[in-house]
């Protein structure tokens, strides 16, 4: 019984969620400001300097074509920091988690706080920069707005995917393989800062199996006022991604603390 | 019905059994101790009555639920102290309190009442806004008990609550614990401190290797498994006399470095005899828990 596949879960996540949300709120500006500095340097640093020597990318201007990409890229990173840090902090060398699990909260109720916590955090810095890139009128139209659930699932899936390196990893040190090895790769292969189709079709073949991948292929489409290609596909690829990678962190950190 | 009964618990790591048969059962209203070394299987123990630890085998019964089928529900009705503060850094005294109030399901107006109180208990009245960074050990320590105390539990379980805190903090937390005593509310707590558990349990276990080597009261231990009197007998030679002449006079000897305990019956002969030697410096004391817990666990260093 210490290892069912399908995580138990109750109302009490959301306590946790306040927990973290209470945390976030004394230091929600200078978190806000830090989240969309760092995407704005690269966004106006290449979309306008960059930008200047290219032609249009993919029929719109090189900046409102990196724009969309670093939504998701921001939200993306949002996420994996919150999953993978800010959890470990709580999990490992606060012990929050422990101080948790002696109220009536379980482990799975404590995860889920964090997923729904790290996809919330993420999709207000997606959101943010939706905000910014809107007020430079790199949006068409009000398409847009379904952006934020696209970016809701995007914090998910990477928040999951995080919460797994956080089970297996014996300190900080561990998460820059996973930011190097993967995250980073992601950036440049699922269409960020160019499209994809400039790359050899092998590695075309396996970003179309990457979370980014399909993020960036709704995204895009709706900041440029279309209406998305295959949806359903990217939608319940995302979706896939959260819930399975959710299961196999809830079954690995179960491993690691209730021993 | 027992807050807290315990039959037959096993559980083992990579093939070495932590806790191996052990069974003890709470009465209502007393304070019961653990007492044990390093390793002894202590906290393994309180983390399979909690629930987040899966035994191999055996039944807790935790405030009238079975455990670990229904751990969150008997967790509603305790309160935990753990060996580690893990208050949350980022918040001020009062934040902690509501939050922890929240993982019981309690909505902020019924908790915020309590704050007050809580902090009075905790020797922290006044103190709502303070970071939880700017307190003393102790204060964190105390802070964690009020915490513990948020939903009202029946029955605390403390693991170590004193170990790392200085004598005056010691007997602050030792004294708030009777009072919750007096209060009517049950105790669970795990200590290798002899003078806490002397002071504070009505009854108490000793273990050692994940098994109970006794059980009672502490002046009933002492009766039951030690002469009544001690004589530490300390100086160079001491291990040498020992050997050659402790026998005589004590039926029982132990060395340890240079000092030689002589557990005796009546002490007046071998008091006598020691009165003529110069060389070795003497300590004559009635025998307590430290010499009962030694006994049972040896005197090997459990690290």
């Amino acid at each position: 019984m210490n290892t069912p596949l399908i995580p138990r879960l109750s109302l009490r996540a959301f306590a946790v969620w306040r927990r973290n949300f209470l945390v976030w709120k004394k230091l929600a500006i200078p978190s806000m400001l830090g989240n969309l500095a760092d995407p704005m340097i690269y966004l106006f640093g290449l979309g306008y300097g960059l930008g200047g020597m290219l032609p249009q990318v993919g029929g719109v201007p090189y900046i409102a074509f990196l724009a969309a990409g670093t939504v998701c890229a921001s939200t993306m990173n949002a996420a994996s920091f919150e999953a993978l840090y800010s959890a470990f902090s709580r999990m490992h060398v606060q012990r929050t988690w422990e101080a948790i699990m002696n109220a009536p909260v379980t482990l799975d109720d404590v995860l889920a706080g964090e997923l729904l916590w790290a996809a919330a955090k993420a999709t207000l810095s997606g959101a943010a920069i939706l905000v910014v890139i809107a007020a430079l009128g790199f949006i068409a139209s009000p398409l847009a707005l379904w952006a934020i659930p696209v970016i809701f699932l995007t914090g998910l899936a990477f928040a999951a995917l995080g919460l797994i390196v956080t089970a297996l990893a014996p300190s900080y040190d561990f998460f820059m393989y996973y930011f190097t090895l993967f995250i980073t790769p992601m950036v440049l292969v699922c269409g960020v800062f160019f499209p994809a189709d400039q790359l050899p079709p092998l590695v075309q073949a396996i970003a179309a199996w990457l979370p980014l991948t399909h993020a960036v292929a709704l995204v895009r489409p709706l900041l440029f006022g279309e209406v998305p290609a295959s949806i359903a596909l990217h939608i319940t690829a995302l979706l896939a991604v959260a819930v399975v990678a959710f299961c196999i962190a809830s079954v690995l950190i179960r491993r690691r603390l209730l021993k | 019905m027992s807050p807290l009964s315990v039959s037959t618990l096993r559980k083992s790591y990579e093939g070495r059994e932590v806790v191996a048969g052990l069974s003890f059962e709470l009465r209502r209203g007393e304070c019961y101790g653990l007492l044990g070394p390093n390793g002894a299987g202590k906290t393994t123990t309180l983390r399979c009555c909690l629930g987040l630890t899966m035994p191999d085998s055996g039944e807790i019964l935790l405030a009238g639920e079975p455990v670990p089928e229904r751990a969150r529900e008997a967790r509603m009705k305790i309160g935990v102290v753990p060996q580690f503060d893990n208050l949350d850094p980022d918040f001020t005294a009062a934040e902690n309190l509501i939050v922890y109030g929240r993982y019981f399901g309690m909505a902020d107006a019924d908790i915020r009442p309590l704050i007050p109180g809580l902090l009075e208990f905790a020797g922290l009245a006044g103190k709502e806004k303070a970071n939880i960074r700017s307190l003393s050990g102790g204060m964190k320590r105390r802070l964690t008990l009020a915490r513990a105390l948020v939903n009202d539990p029946e029955l605390l379980l403390l693991d170590e609550p004193t170990t790392g805190l200085d004598p005056q903090a010691r007997h602050l937390i030792w004294e708030r614990l009777k009072r919750l005593l007096a209060q009517g509310k049950t105790i669970l707590l795990t200590t290798h401190f002899m003078d806490e558990a002397e002071r504070l349990c009505q009854r108490l276990a000793i273990i050692d290797g994940g098994r109970m080597v006794g059980e009672g009261a502490p002046r009933e231990l002492i009766r039951q498994h030690i002469e009544p009197q001690v004589v530490e007998v300390y100086g160079e030679d001491a291990p040498g006399w020992a050997e050659r002449e402790a026998k005589t006079y004590s039926r029982r000897v132990e060395t340890s470095g240079e000092t030689a305990f002589c557990y005796v019956e009546d002490a007046t002969p071998l008091l006598a005899h020691l009165a003529g030697q110069a060389a070795l410096r003497t300590l004559h004391r009635p025998a307590n828990l430290e010499d009962v817990f030694l006994k049972l666990t040896g005197r090997e260093l459990r690290d």
